[in-house]
């Protein structure tokens, strides 16, 4: 479970300070499902660091399983970054001199899976993935969506309890990227908390749980329609027109928003 | 796991950069080559002085009296030594300038030698041609010589001269024998000696007493035994053991070894330190490596490495690296020592303790040199190395 209380995250760029995070409070329950929306520059995938263990507050508390996050040690850090989260960046973050299928190795590496188990899983969440055939190839011979898929069977491979997903289908065209948010969805069912970071109110829908975020404060919370079919969607006209006008200015190559 | 997995990925990351990962490698090649093959020069060099030393045998026993104003020692009372049952033989020993000259031919590098005919038996030398000097020859003072193969070459054009003549300082000579060539050794050749009657040798220096002499022991075993002969010997002659100097092959030999050791280490050291400036290349590399690849640090932090993990990456890396480049070198080293130096004509001679010491050093600096820039790594921050563009 994740509790968020007051997290405050500033930035010095050129003179200025910037509130990336302004006294956010959230939680997330085991086994949720949510989305975090919001335009670029709302701060939201600071607040996915700050979750994932990556980056830490300035201020306020993070508690991640019933601790405060100051009380873990690096090394207690670095085994729930490896086991309990996977991470799906917006920029992939892949090695890329090693191969697709080493790149989905390396986090069982770190856990230590025996050699043969390891290549197994890593070969099933590349096929799961619809990689297949590339498992060879190194990240620069792969296009942006294998890539991103890629990066998506990384996460999955090695069986996290939180998925944080930043943008994870912003690389992919609408097939792909419907596939890969009903495996969230199957994850999801089997129980895995998934943290979806995105600009897309479309994507969004697909979450059991909507949080909006601008200007690093969280401005109202509402339930995803596309796949637990409430009316409650508490997401004004404003917001979804701002995330849409985000959306074109992202991708302005036509490369339309999925789904 | 972590270990072979670290080892792993080093092994990819030297694989893949090539051309960097063997520069870095030529400072330890360039250090160990340094190291083993100056130090097998140096015991090249003392391997070739002990045998030329045993190679005179290490039975004999050099006696040199300091003290000219009064030498009791007399050609005659040298006949006291026969009696001892550990002494083989002895032989006085005088050295003579003077110009040589055999016709119109003047022999600048000849050695005269006055001495007696147990000098043969001590020196272990063999006749190529006629005879060596005899006891009527020192008697009588005859002129006659013996010539190393050399001068005989140097005088005569060729070996076979016995019975020509030459002169020294005017003083006619007739060559009785010639010496068989024994090569040069580190104490003076034997080829170039020209050997006369020792009483002849004291008439052309105007001495009455013997300043020098050999004695051969009847066995290397029994050397300690004929020295202390020797020494009671001399003390009936002498007021003071500071007249005279006696001292065998064995003290010479590690008289000349400390002198060769001494300059094995100098060389070593000297090679040591391009060993070192080999490591600095090793923490070089790695620190640039490191920065090049903070993103992947980042993104290897981000999928739960640790900093153990890290630390082991990188300093493994940086070991595989001086390994290697220890390895390199030996081999280098090797081929040096076995096919360069026939080649140049030094004796070299490679050990396997320094070879293994030189990479066990190589390692050493590695393992040192590559903890800072691993270290380093393990503590970059994930999200700030994520964010790291480079």
């Amino acid at each position: 479970m994740i509790e968020i209380r007051d997290i405050e995250k500033k930035y010095e760029m050129g003179g200025e300070t910037v509130h990336a995070l302004d006294k956010v409070t959230l939680s997330i329950q085991d086994g949720e499902f949510v989305a975090i929306i919001g335009p670029s520059g709302s701060g939201k995938s600071t607040l996915m660091n700050i979750i994932g263990c990556l980056d830490v507050a300035d201020s306020g508390t993070y508690i991640l399983n019933g601790k405060p996050i100051e009380k873990y040690s690096e090394r207690q850090l670095a085994r729930i970054r490896n086991k309990n989260i996977g991470f799906i960046f917006q920029g992939f973050n892949l090695l890329s001199k090693l191969s697709a299928l080493e790149n989905v190795e390396l986090p069982m590496i770190y856990q230590g899976v025996p050699a043969h188990e390891r290549h197994k899983r890593a070969k099933e969440a590349l096929e799961h993935v619809g990689l297949a055939g590339r498992i060879k190839h190194k990240p620069t011979e792969l296009s942006g969506g294998q890539q991103q898929r890629c990066a998506i069977a990384r996460a999955l491979a090695a069986h996290p309890s939180l998925i944080l997903a930043d943008e994870p289908t912003g690389n992919l065209d609408k097939k792909t990227g419907k596939e890969i948010l009903n495996l969230f969805l199957e994850l999801h069912e089997q129980g895995n908390t998934i943290v979806l970071i995105t600009h897309d109110p479309k994507v969004a829908d697909w979450a059991e749980r909507i949080v909006y975020i601008e200007d690093g404060k969280i401005t109202s919370e509402g339930r995803g329609t596309r796949r637990y079919g409430t009316d409650e969607l508490t997401i004004d006209e404003k917001h979804t027109y701002d995330a849409e006008t985000q959306a074109e200015e992202v991708m302005p190559d036509g490369a339309d928003a999925i789904l | 796991m972590a270990l072979m997995q670290s080892f792993k990925m080093a092994l990819k990351s030297i694989a893949g950069n090539k051309m960097r990962s063997f520069l870095t490698m030529l400072g330890m090649i360039i250090g160990i080559v340094a190291i083993v093959v100056l130090v097998s020069i140096a015991q090249g060099a003392n391997a070739s002085v002990i045998s030329s030393i045993e190679g005179m045998g290490t039975n004999m026993i050099t006696v040199s009296v300091r003290s000219r104003r009064a030498n009791p020692i007399k050609l005659s009372t040298l006949d006291e030594l026969s009696d001892d049952p550990y002494i083989e033989a002895y032989a006085p020993y005088l050295s003579v300038t003077g110009t040589v000259k055999a016709g119109n031919t003047v022999y600048d590098d000849a050695s005269i030698i006055g001495t007696s005919s147990s000098y043969m038996l001590i020196r272990a030398l063999e006749m190529e041609d006629g005879r060596f000097l005899s006891t009527p020859d020192i008697d009588n003072r005859s002129h006659v010589a013996v010539i190393g193969s050399e001068a005989a070459e140097e005088m005569y054009g060729s070996t076979d001269c016995v019975g020509s003549s030459f002169s020294i300082d005017g003083t006619a000579y007739t060559v009785v024998g010639v010496l068989k060539s024994k090569g040069t050794s580190s104490v003076g050749s034997q080829d170039t000696m020209v050997l006369i009657p020792f009483t002849l040798a004291q008439r052309i220096t105007q001495t009455t007493g013997v300043t020098s002499f050999y004695v051969t022991a009847t066995s290397s075993e029994n050397v300690d035994f004929a020295q202390t002969g020797v020494e009671d010997f001399l003390k009936k002659y002498f007021s003071s053991t500071s007249y005279y100097s006696v001292f065998n092959q064995t003290q010479m030999l590690s008289t000349l070894s400390e002198t060769t050791s001494t300059l094995t280490l100098m060389l070593g050291g000297i090679a040591a330190i391009s060993l070192l400036v080999g490591g600095i290349g090793i923490m070089n590399i790695m620190l640039v490596s490191v920065s090049e690849r903070t993103r992947e640090i980042g993104i290897r932090k981000a999928i739960g490495a640790s900093r153990g993990n890290i630390l082991s990456q990188f300093l493994i890396e940086a070991l595989v690296l001086s390994i290697m480049g220890g390895a390199l070198g030996i081999l280098l080293s090797y081929l040096i020592v076995t096919i360069v130096s026939p080649l140049i004509g030094v004796t070299m001679v490679m050990s396997a303790e320094v070879s293994l010491a030189a990479v066990a050093f190589a390692v050493i600096i590695g393992a040192v040199f590559g903890l800072y820039p691993a270290a380093k790594a393990s503590k970059l921050r994930p999200i700030e190395a994520l964010r790291y563009d480079g």
